[in-house]
């Protein structure tokens, strides 16, 4: 590939990339998030069209307008985010697009077994055939996702972070995998931001950053240091210093919770642990052991079907989601675009959500007592039918009528009240906080009003920062925090996250980033499906033993 | 006196057949579409549209075989914009159902009015003969149900089969399948997204005219304002209840057929107000959605699928 | 006393701020609806292909359509007339759609609300106008909202989808109200109808003898109330952020289901008002059949309105147009009167794909930076 540029609205991917592949190597193509490497290998792979540049595959330039042109070069993806259809069978999936058939119509479902069984065997990928692809576990599908790809005649396969799904034990198996894919001849493309990865298993790496080549080594002649450097241009900080916790006073109490998952299956199967004032305690685990169901569990959003959450003493297993912000929880959700921003809100809009409907955001009492509202409308009723006959008293009826009214209003607050609430949002006051947040947490916009979506992932997630710090709360849940992030992002945000610690926050840091773990936890536990494994003080356990406690195995 | 016999008869499941006949052509058109990824609430639209032009086919050439042709052409066509907009042009897809049921509306008696000079009903047509199938027929009982019939009552019992053996057992039905519930994948497969969805709507209208044909042609050999009286929309709900699946959703269509034909009989017995019992198909629709859709899982997210 | 002044200054000050306000969000929201004016456009333009190609003169047509709506006081009167109506059914798919649902049943629950509002016409004599009137209109808007609960509680319990529960209910509503006026409620004579309304629970005519009733004030107020409740209520923002991202929303403490309940209820209530308007204000009684698709013709209002109040009312206006033009067109050149709907319908159209009127802006050589 030579000279590829591409641009995205606000964003320049791809600057003049020069990216040569020799045959039969695995090339490693290393950056950070955002760096321009999946953009890349789209372009490769016909998803993209490149703004300039030209592509030769084999010595003859070619132009690569469709996946289909892509596979019919040879060239076969896997994708980061599976493209598999989940109700289909792993076979179905396979053939997708290249479906053997009997008289020309029908579908030969025997052959299509046989065919793919073969390729199964030949590169040694074992797959139950006839499962449907959503039953299996997710090293099984990025499997498929191969055997796809071979099938239809890949020699060239590209795979996008094929581990940042995978336990360690899965890690090896692929790895396995691509050495064989080696020895048959392939040529494969390995994507990834993880440093020690890309070391052990390529021949060549290039480093991209922020959308240019900084350039390509022998994976044997260069060393971490050096592709860290490469890869980020200066000197990471990695440890946070950190004052030792003052008090033990436990903000976050979780007893044997159990939760199942949407599809009903269990995922948290006996959740047991403590969070401490002025403590960060890591949970550190492959992403699909439960943490998203732990972190649903604990904000309210997702039941547990046993036992028991405390806050501060105070037992928070039923409450609802506003009532547990009410009480001092504030969450930062992995998923900002879903579960932490509304895109077509304001920065203001935003800001306030789930302090909206509270002063000083919210004004205008508002009550509604309903026996009182139906004790006058009966006497309403009563007054207007006995008026029918001629004989009405119109000051009586008035004076019921504005009683109703007043019930439905702003009635007397008593066991028969069934709403309550602040109606009017006080735009003054939400406009103040809003700008004075903005400043105090930089964030970057135009202004107030600017929507969410129109904001770069770093300057979202500041938004979502500035929402759940600024309320003072006693326990902040982050869950992936810095996913998507650049490295001055990450950095912003893990600060902060220490700087909270520090004033009494209780702080529980979920991510799927060991390193992130590392160097802010104050104690780590493990989860492991859907049970903590292990708490350990990250002084006295090693990254193998989390490794190992992560994937399952035990501690010695 | 009016004896349980009067109403529980032969006559009853032979109209039970009748009735459920468009609802299933609408909800077979319907599975169609949905499994493609598309939502089609237009099928009222094109079902009246299949019934108006089969009847004016006929009217012009005198062959009622023709204008079931022209039926499902017309639907067809519908069909087609409806992916235009919503897949070509990424439009609302309940909007643009929604148009187009109000332009059939308004298009069918306009034309009518021109054509007849009344909005309200065409003239009598060459309708579609009845047929009786020789061995069925002789069967006591059962025979007489289904024994003789217009064509195009055998023809859906025959497209459900089809529908049901290209959606499952063909590459054409499984392509259909991962563009409605993962398009990105079928993209990615090297499929053309965009010209199954429109082969699918394409096939939605077509299906959703037969249904009309049959009212116009097959029923009642005229054409009159509004004649499809919501059946496009008891067909969704058909679809729903029998979970996306051609035979569930013919089964789905037969309930709803005999809910018909009951408060038929029901209505010509004097035995209830006719609103009460025209009522309940409706109601039954939603008790269906009420009590099923809670479980039941759309084959695909209805967002349209725009490529870079 | 100087609380007094104090209290009238501050009210002074808030009414003048709201004025500005209002001018400044109607100067933002008209230019924004160049894609809608341009569907117009073409829809016309397609309609005059159609009148074409059947024999008829689409500028006579046309040109007869104007003149009916705007060629005199009677015109005038009948079009904002026949615009209040759809006003209410439009208010109604809007603030449903703001919460993310499609509420395609405003037709059955604007007939619930005129059914409920000439039962309480016909339930009371003797009583002041100025109870009457709020009590029959209230019934209006209870007799909605119930109709809007049923598929909020659906869609909110169950996850059934509120396009067919609404669609089902309509017919349901037109078959339960065409049973009450053919039988219980029927008054005596050959036509489907109830007994008129106490002349105290009429709403006063504004401009006789065109049928233009108070109605239409309250339909303005109501598009006014729309909008504030939207843009600076807790509830507004509630069911907003519930369309916009529900799984933040939830995140953010909003309940889901209480919010699109209430979304629903809300709507509901809004199209029955409109159809208790119709009833107190027009007809002075519930007639079988009396709404020629009020609700459908709100939805494609909404949309042409560009899903903003005050682009309602003025699209609202185009459709009123359009139907009491159309009867003059009919009248004069004998021209179907469904040419109407089917202008309606290809607007609809032709709004439905945003992106098909950028694609030919762009054909056209113009750029469309809006959204």
């Amino acid at each position: 590939m030579q000279g590829i540029t591409k641009s995205f609205p606000g964003v320049l991917a791809n600057d003049k990339i020069d990216f040569a592949v020799e045959k039969g190597e695995i090339h490693g193509l290393l950056g950070e998030n955002g760096a321009g490497k999946t953009v890349l290998m789209s372009i490769l792979y016909g998803l993209y069209k490149p703004d300039e540049g030209k592509i030769s595959v084999n010595g003859k330039d070619v132009e690569i307008d469709s996946p289909r042109t892509a596979m019919k070069l040879g060239i076969g993806m896997v994708h980061q985010h599976f493209m598999v259809v989940p109700s289909l069978t792993v076979t179905e999936n396979i053939i997708l697009g290249r479906e053997p058939t009997k008289n020309r119509i029908l579908l030969d479902s025997k052959k299509a077994f046989d065919d793919v069984k073969e390729f199964c065997d030949r590169y040694k990928l074992q797959v139950d055939l006839k499962a449907p692809i959503h039953a299996l576990p997710v090293g099984m599908q990025q499997r498929v996702e191969i055997l796809k790809a071979l099938y239809r005649g890949a020699d060239v396969l590209v795979l996008d972070e094929p581990t940042s799904v995978l336990t360690p034990p899965e890690v090896q198996e692929l790895f396995k995998a691509v050495s064989a894919l080696k020895n048959q001849g392939k040529t494969v493309i390995f994507i990834s931001h993880k440093l020690r990865e890309v070391l052990a298993i390529c021949d060549r790496v290039t480093v991209l950053r922020r959308g240019k080549v900084v350039g390509t080594v022998k994976a044997n002649a260069t060393s971490l240091g050096e592709l860290a450097r490469m890869m980020v241009g200066r000197e990471v900080i990695f440890k946070f210093d950190k004052e030792q916790p003052q008090t033990r006073k436990a903000v976050l109490r979780v007893e044997n919770i159990q939760a199942v998952d949407d599809r009903g299956l269990p995922a948290l199967k006996d959740i047991d642990f403590d969070v401490y004032a002025y403590e960060i305690l890591g949970i550190a685990g492959v992403e699909g052991n439960g943490q998203t169901e732990l972190v649903e569990t604990l904000a309210g959003i997702r039941k547990a079907t046993a036992g028991k959450i405390l806050l501060n003493e105070i037992d928070i297993t039923e409450a609802s989601p506003s009532k547990r912000i009410q009480m001092g929880t504030s969450i930062v959700p992995e998923d900002r675009q879903k579960r932490g921003l509304i895109m077509g809100f304001s920065v203001m809009e935003n800001i306030i959500l789930g302090s909206h409907d509270q002063p000083p955001f919210a004004k205008g009492l508002v009550r509604i007592n309903i026996k009182e509202a139906l004790n006058y409308a009966k006497k309403l009723m009563d007054s207007l039918v006995h008026g029918s006959n001629g004989r009405i008293n119109v000051r009586e009826v008035l004076s019921y009528a504005r009683k109703l009214v007043e019930s439905l209003i702003l009635g007397s607050r008593d066991k028969t009240t069934i709403a309550k609430g602040f109606v009017r949002l006080d735009i003054t006051q939400t406009s103040d906080y809003a700008r004075r947040l903005i400043e105090e947490f930089s964030i970057k916009t135009p202004d107030k009003d600017t929507l969410a979506q129109h904001l770069s992932g770093g300057t979202q997630q500041r938004v979502v920062l500035a929402r759940e710090f600024s309320r003072n709360p006693k326990l902040i849940i982050a869950s992936q925090p810095t996913r998507g992030l650049d490295v001055g992002a990450t950095e912003y945000v893990r600060s902060r996250l220490v700087d909270i610690r520090s004033k009494g926050c209780a702080v529980l840091l979920i991510s799927a980033d060991l390193d992130e773990i590392w160097a802010l936890s104050d104690r780590i536990a493990v989860i492991y499906e859907g049970r903590i494994v292990a708490v350990k003080d990250p002084e006295r356990t090693s990254e193998t033993e989390l490794g190992l406690l992560m994937a399952g195995g035990k501690s010695d | 006196m009016v004896g349980l016999i009067d109403i529980i008869n032969v006559g009853l499941f032979a109209a039970t057949l009748r009735m459920a006949t468009p609802i299933a052509y609408g909800a077979l058109g319907g599975i169609f579409s949905e499994r493609s990824g598309v939502v089609n609430i237009g099928l009222e639209g094109m079902m009246l549209t299949g019934a108006f032009t089969g009847v004016t086919v006929s009217y012009f050439i005198g062959n009622p075989w023709l204008g079931v042709l022209a039926a499902i052409l017309a639907g067809g066509l519908l069909g087609l914009l409806h992916g235009v907009i919503t897949v070509k042009f990424a439009g609302n897809q309940i909007v643009s159902g929604t148009g187009i049921n109000i332009f059939a509306l308004g298009f069918t008696a306009y034309m009518s009015q021109t054509i007849w000079g009344s909005r309200g009903a065409s003239d009598s047509v060459q309708g579609l003969p009845d047929i009786s199938i020789p061995l069925l027929k002789d069967i006591p009982v059962i025979g007489e149900i289904i024994g003789t019939h217009t064509p195009l009552v055998y023809v859906v019992l025959i497209i459900t089969v089809v529908s049901f053996i290209v959606l499952f057992k063909t590459p054409f039905g499984l392509r259909i399948r991962a563009v409605g519930e993962r398009p990105e994948a079928a993209d990615t497969a090297g499929i053309d997204v965009y010209r199954t969805k429109y082969i699918c709507l394409i096939i939605s209208g077509m299906l959703a005219g037969l249904g009309g044909a049959f009212l116009s042609l097959g029923q009642l050999s005229l054409f009159t304002y509004g004649m499809t009286g919501g059946r496009g929309f008891i067909a969704l709900a058909a679809m729903i209840f029998g979970k996306w699946m051609p035979f569930g959703a013919f089964g789905a269509s037969v309930m709803f057929g005999f809910a018909d034909a009951l408060q038929m009989r029901l209505q010509a017995l004097g035995l209830l107000p006719p609103q009460i019992i025209l009522m309940i198909p409706y109601i039954l629709t939603v008790a269906v959605l009420a009590g099923v859709v809670g479980k039941a899982i759309p084959p695909s997210n209805y967002k349209p699928y725009v490529k870079e | 006393m100087e609380n007094l002044t104090e209290h009238v200054n501050k009210l002074n000050l808030q009414v003048r701020r709201l004025f500005q306000r209002l001018e400044a969000e109607l100067r933002a929201s008209v230019p924004k609806m160049l894609p809608q004016v341009i569907a117009i456009v073409l829809a016309f333009a397609v309609g005059a292909i159609m009148l074409l190609l059947t024999g008829y003169n689409p500028f006579e047509a046309y040109a007869a359509m104007l003149i009916g709506a705007f060629g005199d006081t009677f015109g005038i009167g009948q079009t904002f007339a026949q615009a209040t109506p759809i006003i209410f059914t439009a208010l109604a798919f809007l603030f449903a759609y703001k919460c993310g649902l499609f509420n395609i049943g405003a037709e059955g629950q604007f007939l619930i609300g005129a059914f409920f509002a000439a039962l309480v016409g016909i339930s009371f004599s003797g009583l002041p106008s100025f109870i009457h009137i709020p009590l029959a209109l209230g019934a209006g808007i209870l007799g909605g909202a119930m109709w809007g609960f049923v598929p909020g509680v659906l869609k909110a319990k169950l996850g059934a989808h509120e396009v067919i529960t609404t669609m089902m209910l309509s017919y349901v509503a037109l078959y339960i109200t065409g049973y009450m006026v053919n039988y219980p409620f029927k008054a005596p004579g050959w036509v489907a109808q109830t007994v008129l309304i106490s002349p105290s629970a009429w709403l006063p005519q504004i401009l006789p003898p065109t049928q233009l009733s108070l109605s239409i004030v309250v339909a303005v107020l109501l598009a006014v109330a729309t909008h504030y409740t939207l843009c600076r209520t807790t509830i507004g923002y509630e069911v907003r952020a519930i369309g916009l991202n529900p799984s933040a929303a939830e995140s953010g403490g909003i309940g889901i289901k209480k919010g699109i309940i209430l979304a629903l209820v809300i709507s509901g209530a809004m199209a029955g008002l409109g159809g208790a308007g119709e009833v107190l204000g027009i007809h002075r009684r519930f007639i079988e059949g009396f709404s020629p698709g009020y609700g459908w013709d709100g939805l494609a209002v909404a949309l042409v309105g560009g899903l903003n109040p005050f682009g309602i009312l003025l699209a609202s206006v185009l459709f009123g147009a359009l139907r009491s033009g159309g009867m003059t067109m009919t009248r004069t050149t004998h021209v179907p009167l469904d040419v109407a709907s089917i202008l309606q319908a290809l607007v609809i159209l032709f709004v439905a794909a945003p992106m098909l009127i950028k694609y030919l802006l762009k054909r056209g050589g113009v750029k469309w930076s809006g959204s």
